[in-house]
């Protein structure tokens, strides 16, 4: 295999790109360039050759595109000057420092639990275990995957996402390292979730990391799959993620994704689907931790009679920014989408929920629903929230809908009418509104990890405790 | 008949009560005593002030009480803030029981019914005993057990809204119970079910405010004392007899009546 022209090859286009290219000198985009530049070596050191026209072009794109400001619309809301300006240094694989015994909290399972374990974005083997996948079930981690160039990989590696729609997802492109690489052959049925667990550790300077999660679900199969971000400790980190989910026809499939990252840290990812004909796919984003938070889910509702259930959480508190982007496009006929996101929003927190519904010309009865619930718990909160439709088929039904209050002093009155003091009513009332964004998270374990993190976070936890 | 003796004792005393909603006055002097053991009935038409007594009965505050007085057992009741009054034995079933997706009704109650028992300095319940109690209460209501494990109000019908209503009241045990229009939207089958479960509740030392548009639920709730509220004010008080009045010749009569009575005052 030719492994040894790609790096070269690399290094003379990026100080093409250094001459021409970069003009703003406001952010760390040249830095990016420079690391690439010095890590061609290494990035290309154990990767099939196909691979670094991929990351070149990437890295082509991100140049010049440069970071997004909040003049580009789909930032509007978000500054990333933060992440833009902060200098990261590629995270280190030194996975082995962290136990069993510290991770123990975020495990689902005992020994029957399929579970991937990444530290700073790199694959921790001696924390994980894949051997309870059913037969014919791979889980490998991309760094060995390209070590021994899958094939599964080759096919389908940035082959939905794309690098000049989105500069994270460029820059993910151009330096990922290590992620999960799930392949399901058809017709076989996953019964236990496969949980990735992403452990992010403090380190002296801030890390950025860029895990790449690549799942294929072949015809008739059934998975669950999890993607769940912790930290370890308190610190300013920046994990820059992607995860490619294709999925074929017939299928039935759950991702869910839960940010528990450090009040400090900056998340920014993008999740990319495809979805084949009669193909349903249910999903949920928890967004509990992280200073800077911004997932972009983009469902492509490729064969007829495909689904998608998207369901969202934010509890933000400090000043924590949360920024849901979603973008589901309705390809083929008989297509349908429902999107459900709450948020609870206080301190001087921000919450941005931006629902794009693209229904392409010949997706007739497309059914699209979407709605975005928020409750301000503090007068300083402030969320954005807004639809996005067009739609270019005539036999359609979407709708969309958004709220954003105070709690109900309705049902506050009701309550206090019971008995139930004022402040525990509305307690009360946050958790239960929280527990319902929750109850679409399908594995029950995970579900009460959640619900225990989101009663830590009000008063009276004891009091609310069995609200069922 | 009414011993003396409770007379003497009066649950709830309101006097020259007035009532204003952003600056507009609702009720304009009520007077209104109710003693244990008996069931009070305030009937009028649409918008005449029912439903604005039941709420500040119950410490709803968004009504001003810019005149008068609410005495219950003794003690000011417009010091009190609506949990306290519930504490006290105050209770409203009301006429739009609000629907909370995410808390279910035997939660719900359970908190309701300890912080009630915290208030009087009796032990809190646990699950075991209090799922003992609310399925006995539920039976005399005759409400499906499986409601309990519902998330309160949400979802359910009309009929099954007031008959929760009527389940709290029966687990919760209050001395004072208004029922605000308790009777609207139910058929007759649900009335009669709402009205036995009220029945059973009478008691000697319990008493009932029923707020009611139709004469029908007093059928099987039969009061004490029927009082006619027109354009806030109690205009005619009566027995169980005044009701059937209002029944066969309506409510302009009363408020011709009262128009007359308001001119030969002034």
């Amino acid at each position: 295999m030719d492994r040894a022209r790609g790096p070269k090859k690399a290094t003379r286009n990026l100080l093409a790109i250094g001459r021409y290219g970069m003009t703003t000198t406001t952010d760390t985009t040249d830095v990016y360039a420079e690391q690439f530049f010095k890590w061609a070596r290494i990035l290309g050191r154990d990767c099939p050759a196909w691979l670094h026209p991929v990351r070149q072009a990437a890295l082509a794109q991100f140049a010049e595109r440069g970071f997004p400001t909040m003049r580009d619309e789909d930032w509007r809301h978000t500054n990333v000057a933060p992440v833009a300006s902060t200098e990261f240094v590629p995270a280190q694989a030194h996975a082995a420092k962290v136990t069993p015994e510290q991770i123990q909290q975020f495990r689902l399972r005992g020994d029957d639990e399929a579970v991937m374990v990444f530290v700073n974005g790199y694959f921790a083997g001696h924390l994980s275990d894949v051997t309870t996948l059913p037969e014919g079930v791979r889980g490998m981690n991309l760094a060995e995957a390209l070590a021994v160039d899958l094939p599964v990989v080759k096919e389908h590696f940035a082959r939905l996402v794309k690098s000049q729609d989105n500069a994270f997802v460029a820059l993910n492109t151009a330096f990922a390292q290590d992620g999960a690489v799930i392949d399901i052959p058809p017709d076989v049925v996953v019964e236990t979730p496969i949980h990735l667990l992403f452990v992010a550790t403090a380190e002296e300077q801030p890390v950025v990391a860029h895990p790449r999660n690549l799942i294929v679900a072949g015809d008739n199969s059934s998975f669950r799959v999890i993607e769940h971000y912790v930290a370890l400790d308190q610190g300013v980190y920046f994990n820059n993620a992607v995860t490619e989910l294709f999925t074929g026809d017939n299928l039935a499939g759950d991702h869910c994704k839960v940010i528990r990252e450090s009040d400090q840290a900056y998340h920014i990812a993008t999740l990319q689907m495809r979805q084949g004909r009669s193909n349903r796919i249910t999903s949920q984003t928890i967004c509990l931790g992280g200073a800077l938070v911004r997932n972009d889910i983009n469902p492509v509702l490729d064969g007829e009679g495909a689904e998608s259930s998207l369901d969202g959480l934010y509890m933000l508190d400090g000043a924590q920014h949360t920024d849901n982007h979603l973008c589901v496009e309705h390809r083929s006929p008989h297509t349908s989408s429902r999107e459900c996101f709450r948020g609870i929003l206080d301190g001087k927190s921000r919450g941005v929920f931006c629902g794009r519904i693209i229904v392409r010309p010949g997706a007739q009865k497309t059914d699209a629903k979407q709605s975005n619930m928020n409750i301000l718990l503090s007068g300083q909160a402030q969320i954005d929230t807004k639809p996005q439709l067009e739609i270019l088929a005539d036999d359609v039904k979407c709708t969309h809908g958004a709220t954003i209050g105070q709690i109900d002093p309705d049902a506050i009155f009701y309550f206090r009418s019971r008995g139930i003091a004022e402040d525990a009513a509305r307690n009360l009332l946050v958790y239960a509104f929280a527990r319902e964004g929750l109850s679409s998270v399908q594995d029950e374990r995970l579900r009460a990890q959640l619900e225990e993190v989101v009663l830590s976070r009000l008063p009276d936890g004891e009091l609310l405790r069995g609200v069922v | 008949m009414i011993s003396a003796k409770q007379q003497e004792s009066p649950i709830l005393e309101v006097k020259d009560l007035h009532v204003a909603i952003e600056g507009h006055e609702i009720l304009k002097g009520i007077d209104l005593q109710v003693n244990a053991g008996e069931v009070h009935s305030i009937m009028g038409p649409n918008g005449s002030g029912k439903s604005t007594l039941a709420q500040v009965l119950a410490g709803r505050d968004v009504y001003e009480v810019t005149r008068g007085e609410i005495i219950y057992k003794g003690k000011n009741l417009l010091d009190m803030a609506p949990e306290e009054r519930a504490c006290e034995g105050v209770f409203l079933a009301f006429q739009y029981p609000v629907g909370i997706p995410g808390v279910s009704t035997s939660y719900f109650l359970k908190t309701a019914l300890n912080a009630m028992r915290k208030h009087r300095g009796e032990k809190e319940l646990d699950a075991v005993d209090f799922l003992k109690i609310a399925k006995e209460k539920a039976k005399l209501v005759k409400m499906d057990e499986r409601l309990l494990n519902r998330a309160i109000n949400d979802g359910f019908s009309g009929g099954e809204k007031k008959r929760n209503e009527v389940f709290q009241l029966a687990v919760l045990e209050p001395a004072l119970a208004i029922l605000d229009e308790t009777d609207s939207g139910l058929d007759i089958d649900a009335l009669k079910i709402a009205a036995s479960g009220v029945n059973c509740m009478r008691s000697s030392d319990r008493a009932f405010i029923v707020v009611t548009h139709y004469q029908r639920l007093l059928n099987y709730i039969v009061p004490d004392f029927v009082h006619v509220l027109v354009d806030g004010l109690i205009v005619k008080s009566g027995d169980k007899f005044l009701a059937l009045e209002l029944e066969e010749k309506g409510y302009s009569w009363i408020e011709q009546e009262a128009q007359r009575k308001q001119l030969a005052t002034c």
